[in-house]
């Protein structure tokens, strides 16, 4: 089966007053088709940007790809393809829902209005059309009583039923790739599960991947195939769901799994990774992590490169992974 | 049956006093007698009085004025627009109350648009309320001077006997030094000061909005110099600049219009690009962008609609300006050209006589007044209605 998405050696820097910040250095994953990946991380360590360079959406300056960086989308390389060329990709192949379901719909625009918008425009159908279609994918995404909502406001929805209609309008042309970035941060927990449940849903029946950024190891364990754990910019582990909660091989994927509540230790105070993310102007020369590991030996102030282990695209970031 | 179209109201999120609209009473025989009265009776004051008043006050014109509605329509431009616009006026009053009258309850949209809400709250500020109303009468007697003013402004009376004649039944705002009826220009000058402030805002905001956006958006190169231009412009000593460009031409009416839009673009330009800025990083932008939308589709349908709520309010702050302008420019001498009126003009050639004919400059300087002051309401109850923090 040939990767529906693969991203090689990615580098997205910044050019900032601070000096250059290597927000993405290196990274390396695939996404197969009809896989859901999860891209797992703490705030700042770069899981935006990737998402971001992905869909071609940083502004240039200050963002750079480095030569070198490679991110094919179904065999066609995307890093320098052409304006022209990305915006036909973007909301036709690939779409993207964000965090920010208050801020991410018009506000002078009814709901309808933008799904139609969005239909009109790729799909070349006409006003009537549109509008039949539109309140289909209202429905679709669950909203109930879509043919009244669908002439309501943004203001008029909950953060829910807004992030619903985002997902509407970014499935209106049935892409072949739904990169979600944070879509549930955002969102009371019920609500969470509830959008989750309608990626998850979205994806059996469309058969669409789902290139799902989180910060939230929950999330991941309920929706995905695969995994990609990134630290200070570099991909640090790499697994199946499975592989990474049951056998994490790097540190850092240890320790956000201890820090996840369960309900077997309750009463025991929660575990937490001392420190933060180093600035990504000022990344450490050897393991990125060690300042912050608990496990970190001379050894560490060494460049670290991924180690393949014993299973097939299975790697850790990390000299003891392998031990 | 009305019950259940009752509860049907608008989702959460929504001012819940104003609720949904209440039902129209009286229906359709209603409207057609009266246009207006239903709305007015379902408590609706603001688009019921106006249907009412611009039905009756129209009407009241075309029957009263008969002799000079039917010689309009076959003279000048000017005045086949005001018959057009009186009859348009009475035919729109009547198809819009019956058109409201009869459309059922429940088949009225639920959305409400953030307009909608901003219409509610204007409609609760009385002073806006009233400045509005003023507004809209002198816009409205502006377009039907030709066939409501008693006299032709231009015309002269008995120069031995009708000069200088104080307000009176025949003259209510009495005459001028060549026998001229005061109400009469009064009401011509209106055309010409309310003209010229609209049209010169109207190309200001036109020119400033789009410069505004292209900057804002694009940002870099294109972003700085523009607004350099704009900086350029706006350090220019505006009134050197107007009373130099006139001096250098003729001065007339087009003249001065065209220089007045012409430098008052570059404050709309800076609060745009400031609104646009804001917009660019919010997240519908950049799922327009994530939808492959082009640049001049976001500029146009997303990022201007967003951005012209401050551009409203100062457009309606701008025509009073304007309108004070062009009055100073045209009492200088520099602007509108005897013996076509302006208030300006009149104010001017009422200066000499203000001790024995005070009436001269009197009246075109209080409808000065009243008119800015006027503009200056709206301007303030659209800057709160506009203002979701300020809206309660």
């Amino acid at each position: 089966m040939s990767a529906l998405l693969e991203v090689t050696d990615l580098r997205t820097w910044f050019d900032t007053d601070q000096g250059t910040a290597r927000a993405v250095d290196g990274v390396s994953f695939d996404v197969q088709e009809g896989e859901t990946v999860g891209i797992v991380g703490e705030s700042g360590c770069g899981k935006t940007v990737t998402s971001l360079s992905v869909l071609g959406l940083l502004p240039v300056p200050p963002a750079r790809i480095l030569e070198g960086s490679s991110i094919r989308f179904a065999g066609e390389e995307l890093v320098g393809a052409s304006v022209r060329r990305m915006r036909a990709l973007r909301g036709n192949e690939i779409s993207m829902i964000f965090q920010e379901p208050m801020s991410s719909l018009n506000p002078v625009y009814t709901v309808g209005d933008q799904i139609c918008e969005a239909l009109r425009l790729h799909r070349d159908m006409g006003r009537r059309e549109a509008r039949i279609e539109a309140v289909r994918l209202l429905d679709e995404v669950g909203i109930a009583g879509a043919d009244r909502r669908v002439d309501e406001y943004p203001h008029q929805l909950s953060g829910g039923m807004r992030q619903r209609v985002m997902i509407a309008m970014a499935l209106s042309c049935a892409p072949k790739l739904l990169i979600a970035d944070e879509p549930t941060t955002a969102l009371d927990v019920t609500i969470q599960a509830q959008i989750l449940e309608l990626v998850a849903e979205l994806r059996r029946n469309r058969g669409m991947a789902v290139l799902l950024i989180t910060h939230d190891l929950g999330v991941v364990a309920e929706v995905c195939d695969r995994v990609v754990v990134m630290y200070a910019g570099q991909v640090v582990e790499r697994g199946s769901v499975q592989e990474i909660f049951s056998e994490p091989r790097h540190p850092y994927t240890r320790g956000l799994l201890r820090s996840l509540p369960s309900l077997e230790d309750r009463g025991r105070r929660l575990e937490t990774i001392q420190g933060t993310v180093p600035p990504p102007t000022d990344w450490p020369t050897g393991c990125r992590f060690q300042a912050r590991c608990l496990l970190a030996e001379e050894r560490c102030g060494e460049p670290q490169s991924l180690i393949e282990l014993d299973r097939q695209d299975r790697v850790a970031r990390c000299w003891k992974a392998g031990l | 049956m009305a019950a259940g179209a009752e509860s049907l109201s608008p989702a959460t999120g929504v001012d819940a006093s104003a609720g949904p609209r209440r039902r129209v009473v009286g229906g359709r025989g209603l409207s057609a007698a009266l246009p207006g009265a239903p709305q007015l009776l379902a408590g609706r004051w603001g688009s019921g009085g106006a249907a009412l008043l611009v039905w009756i006050g129209f009407l009241w014109v075309l029957v009263t004025r008969w002799d000079g509605v039917r010689d309009g329509w076959g003279g000048a431009w000017d005045e086949r627009l005001a018959v057009a616009s009186l009859i348009l006026g009475v035919a729109a009053a009547w198809a819009w109350s019956w058109r409201d009258a009869v459309r059922p309850f429940h088949s009225r949209s639920v959305a409400v648009s953030q307009w909608d809400l901003a219409v509610r709250a204007f409609s609760r500020n009385r002073t806006a309320v009233a400045g509005l109303i003023v507004v809209g009468a002198l816009y409205a007697v502006a377009l039907i001077t030709p066939v409501v003013a008693p006299f032709d402004p231009n015309l002269q009376g008995d120069l031995l006997t009708e000069r200088y004649v104080g307000p009176s039944l025949m003259h209510p705002l009495g005459t001028d030094q060549f026998a001229r009826d005061v109400l009469s220009r009064l009401m011509y000058g209106a055309r010409i000061s309310l003209s010229i402030g609209f049209v010169a805002v109207a190309i200001s905001v036109t020119i400033g909005t789009l410069l505004g956006a292209v900057a804002g958006y694009l940002g870099g190169v294109v972003d700085t110099l523009v607004m350099r231009f704009v900086d350029m412009v706006i350090s220019f000593p505006r009134l050197v600049l107007l009373i130099t460009i006139i001096a250098l031409f003729e001065p007339s009416i087009f003249l001065i219009t065209a220089v007045l839009g012409l430098t008052l673009w570059p404050s709309t330009a800076r609060i745009v690009r400031g609104e646009v800025l804001s917009l660019r990083e919010r997240e519908f932008v950049q799922a327009a962008v994530a939808l492959g939308y082009s640049k001049p589709r976001i500029i146009f349908k997303h990022l201007i609609p967003n951005a012209l709520a401050p551009v409203i309010v100062a457009a309606t702050l701008g025509i009073g300006n304007t309108i004070v302008l062009e009055a100073g420019l045209s009492f200088l001498g520099l602007g509108v050209q005897p013996p076509t009126p302006s208030w300006g003009t009149m104010v001017d050639a009422g200066r000499q006589n203000l001790l024995d004919a005070w009436w001269l400059s009197t009246f075109p300087g209080l409808a000065i007044v009243f008119t800015v002051l006027s503009f200056n309401l709206v301007g303030d109850g659209l800057r709160d209605a506009l203002d979701p923090r300020l809206r309660s």
